[in-house]
């Protein structure tokens, strides 16, 4: 049988890239399907019930959520190399284990960081600082998490080599440095070299705007929620 | 199998470390568990999980694996020869994985948010909130076990593992909230599951008794005026 393979992603979500990547990097197929976050398709409500957002994957017509789970999921459907996850178990623990700590610990500070200010920000901030440090000991001696070649935790980290110089844009604040991370920096540069991560690139200025929007949004939100 | 090439260090009321105790079980092997006091934590620890200073980890000879779900799955991928604790296919495992996820992100912090939940109303709605959750997972239960006793089928899997650790957290929230959550007349297939899963013979002798939780429970909240830390 053919095989029929769709993701539901937006222009401008990190999450969904995740799986482009992936899907380019095997060589896979595939067909996309744009969703406007504020108005959601039926399809993408009835194949993620559950959270109601990109990416989906679905494959054959079945559907698989959370861009975690989608990346190991195509990595044991397609085992054509790139192997996005190394074979040994211990390096495939290690993979896991920094691939959860970026969505769990590394993305929530950053995103603080776009849609508060003053003081909170600045605890943010700290906070995205201590991360980082923890990343760049990992980094050292590496030319990827992967190794030499990027590999799962590379991917889940990669909406940094495009999404933090936005964030800086934005909010005017510093969230790399290369004297104090050279080894996230060097990564940030490796990883954006890739070709097929650069071409892949949501349009920047389009991100810059849509950030600074959704920024100036929270802000206003926020203040109107302690006035009250 | 020399019982000092894996060790866990861990707590038993953590339903965190009950994971890969289970996991360990589940393929029969030998372990030293050594335990952490509450309140201060061992240097070993330390040393092996520096990034969080939390527990579960195991360490297998001199290398620690630290996050429960990447324990088990480790533990499945090392000893590949026992029984599978992740499904074959990949799609059933994208599932279960998927479902893991939901309980570590969504489900175990709302039961978490029962007690500390301030005042009726918020009360209620963290309930509610635990209560819709089951509901979700007992369809999951239903699609997963295709007629099987277990999430993971004819014996306990990952999912199983990794939902079957709160249950007796679970009770001791029922009892001192006096609410019913798992509820044998709205989650029937949830309800016979929990009963086999406890008596699983890789459950019964890492799951904590229900009243030795709740005096355990106690004497943290005391101590930290909060609820158990989530790992």
């Amino acid at each position: 049988m053919a095989e029929e393979v769709k993701l539901f992603r937006t222009w401008s979500s990190p999450f969904p890239l995740r799986i482009i990547w992936a899907m380019k990097l095997k060589g896979i197929e595939y067909e996309t399907i744009f969703e406007d976050l504020s108005n959601k398709s039926h399809l993408l409500l009835h194949y993620n019930p559950v959270y109601k957002k990109v990416p989906v994957l679905v494959h054959n017509g079945k559907p698989i959520s959370e861009s975690l789970v989608i990346l190991e999921y195509i990595d044991e459907t397609w085992k054509q190399p790139p192997l996005l996850l190394p074979e040994d178990p211990y390096e495939r623990a290690m993979a896991r284990f920094w691939a959860k700590f970026c969505d769990e610990k590394v993305l929530p500070p950053v995103a603080d960081v776009l849609v508060t200010q003053g003081k909170e920000q600045e605890a943010a901030l700290a906070q995205h600082m201590e991360n980082m440090k923890r990343v760049e000991e990992e980094l050292k001696g590496k030319k990827f998490f992967g190794g030499e070649a990027i590999g799962f935790a590379d991917i889940a980290y990669g909406w940094m080599a495009n999404l933090l110089s936005v964030m800086e844009e934005v909010t005017g604040l510093k969230l790399t440095d290369a004297e104090a991370f050279p080894a996230i920096s060097t990564w940030l540069q490796s990883f954006s070299d890739v070709p097929l991560i650069k071409e892949n690139w949501p349009p920047r200025e389009k991100l810059v705007s849509k950030y600074q929007a959704f920024r100036e949004k929270r802000l206003a939100l926020a203040a109107e929620a302690t006035s009250k | 199998m020399a019982n000092k090439e894996v060790r866990v260090l861990g707590a038993w009321p953590s339903p965190f470390v009950m994971r890969a105790r289970i996991a360990l079980n589940i393929k029969k092997l030998d372990y030293e568990f050594l335990q952490e006091q509450l309140g201060s934590k061992s240097e070993l620890l330390l040393k092996s999980n520096p990034v969080h200073k939390k527990i579960p980890v195991l360490i297998h000879g001199d290398k620690p694996i630290c996050e429960s779900l990447v324990i088990v799955q480790y533990v499945d991928e090392v000893w590949s020869s026992g029984p599978s604790i992740l499904p074959s296919d990949p799609y059933d495992r994208a599932i279960a994985r998927f479902w893991a996820a939901y309980i570590d992100d969504k489900w175990f912090p709302s039961l978490s948010g029962i007690p500390r939940a301030q005042g009726e109303e918020a009360k209620m709605a963290a309930i509610q909130q635990v209560r819709d959750g089951l509901e979700l997972l007992e369809d999951a239960f239903v699609k997963c076990s295709k007629g099987k006793p277990f999430f993971g089928g004819d014996s306990i899997g990952y999912l199983d593992i990794a939902f079957g650790c709160f249950l007796g957290w679970l009770r001791v929230t029922e009892k001192s909230n006096g609410v019913k959550l798992l509820d044998e007349t709205k989650t029937p297939n949830l309800a016979k599951w929990a009963v086999r899963f406890c008596s699983d013979v890789a459950v019964k002798d890492v799951m904590p008794d229900t009243d030795k939780l709740a005096e355990f429970a106690k004497v943290l909240f005391a101590k930290f005026r909060a609820p158990p830390p989530s790992n």
